[in-house]
């Protein structure tokens, strides 16, 4: 699994870029839940995103999963995208995989990538 | 137009019934009217309506064809977890067609159907015996559909009390997938409680979540592990403490029969899955049927009408049964009085066909069954949760060493025609396969299921690819379910392209 260290990451698997303001989900995350064939961003830009709701629901052929808020601030863009082309959360979490773009974006509970790296090696067994 | 095609591996496959058609074929002809035909309005015809065009002995062949596709519960083994998709005993199906059930309507006067009733209030009274409540509605149309009863029931019972701030559903990781979506319909935030290590529910993290805003905790006990919760008394109490209710989620009540009644433990109110636990057809035979019993202090909430005796009889004269409506129903959570024949008269048929040291055993058999599965299969595949199981366990479907996955130790199961387990539920396990044997089964069943097993296993050390590819042995091979989820095309294919597909 791949966790950039200028990310911040949650216990839930999701990602938070401080100098960019996106949020995704993990590599980790979408390797467990195998190939994603869905996804709703349930937030639109402009909205109020506090730390830990919800701001996407995905499903793989596996399961089906909320997306949590890594942090709080105002949305200013969301991925359409994703609707069709949900493949691209299992290609490229990091990068066209984004899902929320927040202005002044406050990371929640958070984690650095070395802390996140041994919870979900911790997690493997 | 052939009917059959034969594919390069030579296997058989069936045309879409839309590839059968031939335009001007009929099934029936109708006679000549006896009255003036009359042509409808032309703003009332369409000329795009793509229906089949058949004979009837065509459509029958079609359908038979598809058919011996399918694989039963009648063909052979049937291990899928938490559904408990056990075997129909064929007298239910004799007593549901008795044309005194068969051939009544809900809305006749009750005078007409008393044997009707009757047998929905014996029903209702032993239902009350199994589980130790003390009032049991038979309106909900199945499971889920009687947790969406039971929820409004807990609801309204609070608000009764001018309890108004309880907004919180608490639900186990281990609870049935239904349970969060049950209480997300009625407006309720639903709030995930983990297991800890030995499967149970986490005593700490819930009583760090109990508060005067939780309406209620949903506990499945068993739960999707299989594990009964060691603690399960305590959990009750903790919730019970903060002023919330107990829900349980009788879905897995077969590993219970006749041994603990949820009632006796402090549930407040459960849901039957009597297309689960009492041997009505599901999963494509329903419909289902979902009772929900209710503690003393809950009696007045439930859905009206129950049946009740409206005139009680003597030794000379049966008694007057007829419907009752509760002091504070929630109202009708469904049109008429349940799954009458189709769920109730096939209920009351496996019930007293059992009795009660038959029920009991029942239990004991499904319990015996999953436990010796497992013991089988220990060592094998992990067992994340490893203890004395009830009616299932859940393993990991994976080989150490090897990079197989539980899709395709399940897919190689076909090759030996063997039902696949439920895969990937509950998500708390990885990779997982969950095993209900039920209690059905004799032990050389469950011996040549288990060396299958032990057997796939070896493949996915000496020939992983056998796995990856699986089934061979099937009229179709691996699907592509990646592209059935995202290209939501239903269509036809002209059969040379089927066989590709």
């Amino acid at each position: 699994m791949n966790a950039p260290a200028n990310l911040k990451y949650t216990k839930s698997d999701e990602w938070f870029d401080p100098a960019t303001g996106k949020m995704g989900l993990t590599d980790y995350a979408q390797g467990q839940l195998s190939d994603i064939v869905f996804v709703e961003i349930l937030v639109e830009a402009g909205d109020a995103v506090e730390a830990g709701t919800a701001i996407a629901s995905v499903e793989s052929v596996k399961a089906s999963a909320e997306i949590y808020a890594s942090a709080g601030g105002s949305a200013v863009a969301v991925n359409e995208s994703l609707a069709d082309a949900p493949e691209v959360l299992n290609s490229d979490p990091y990068g066209a995989g984004w899902m929320v773009q927040l202005e002044n974006g406050a990371p929640g509970e958070v984690m650095d990538a070395a802390a996140y790296e041994a919870y979900c090696a911790e997690r493997e067994h | 137009m052939t009917e059959l095609i034969l594919t390069e591996e030579a296997k058989v496959v069936e045309p879409t019934i839309f590839d059968l058609s031939s335009p001007g074929r009929t099934g029936v002809t109708f006679p000549d009217p006896d009255v003036p035909r009359a042509e409808l309005p032309d703003s009332m015809l369409r000329a795009d309506l793509p229906l089949p065009e058949l004979a009837e002995v065509d459509v029958v062949r079609h359908y038979t064809r598809l058919s011996k596709f399918n694989y039963s519960v009648d063909d052979g083994f049937y291990p899928l977890g938490s559904c408990t998709m056990k075997y129909n005993p064929k007298i239910n199906e004799d007593t549901c067609r008795l044309p005194g059930f068969l051939f009544t309507h809900p809305l006749q006067p009750i005078e007409t159907v008393q044997g009707n009733l009757a047998l929905m209030h014996t029903l209702q009274e032993w239902l009350k015996e199994i589980s130790g409540f003390a009032a049991v509605t038979l309106q909900p149309a199945a499971g889920a559909h009687g947790e969406f009863t039971g929820v409004l029931i807990m609801r309204a019972y609070h608000k009764s009390r001018g309890d108004d701030k309880r907004v919180k559903m608490l639900i186990p990781d281990s609870a049935h997938g239904t349970n969060p979506a049950s209480s997300g319909m009625i407006g309720l935030d639903v709030v995930q409680i983990p297991s800890d290590a030995r499967g149970n529910v986490d005593i700490e993290a819930l009583k760090a979540q109990c508060d005067d805003t939780v309406v209620g905790i949903m506990l499945t006990n068993p739960n999707t592990l299989g594990m009964f919760d060691e603690h399960v008394e305590e959990v009750i109490k903790i919730v019970h403490d903060c002023g919330g209710l107990v829900y349980g989620d009788g879905a897995n009540l077969n590993a219970l029969l006749g041994i603990v009644r949820p009632g006796d433990l402090g549930i407040d109110v459960m849901h039957f899955n009597l297309h689960k636990t009492f041997a009505v057809p599901h999963g494509g035979g329903g419909p289902g049927s979902g009772p929900v019993g209710v503690a003393a202090h809950l009696a007045d909430f439930l859905p009206a009408p129950l049946v009740g005796i409206l005139e009680e009889g003597d030794d000379e004269l049966a008694p007057l049964f007829g419907f009752v409506t509760p002091e504070k129903s929630i109202g009708r959570m469904k049109a008429f009085h349940g799954h009458f024949g189709g769920g109730l008269v096939r209920a009351f048929t496996y019930i007293v066909m059992h009795g009660p040291d038959g029920l009991k055993d029942i239990a004991q058999y499904a319990v015996l069954n999953a436990n010796y599965v497992q013991a089988r299969l220990r060592g094998v595949y992990p067992i994340p949760y490893d203890r004395i199981c009830m009616h299932e366990f859940v393993a990991e479907g994976r080989v150490e060493g090897t990079d197989v996955r539980a899709l395709d130790i399940a897919k190689r199961l076909m090759d030996y025609n063997f039902h696949p387990p439920t895969n990937y539920f509950p998500l708390i396990v990885h990779e997982a396969l969950m095993i209900e044997p039920t209690e059905t089964e004799n032990k050389d069943t469950l011996d040549r299921f288990a060396d299958v097993l032990i057997q796939i296993a070896e493949e996915a050390k000496t020939d992983p690819d056998l796995l990856k590819s699986a089934p061979h042995n099937t009229k179709f091979g691996r699907m592509d379910e990646v592209k059935a989820a995202r290209e939501l095309v239903l269509c036809c294919w002209l059969p040379e392209d089927y066989s590709n597909q």
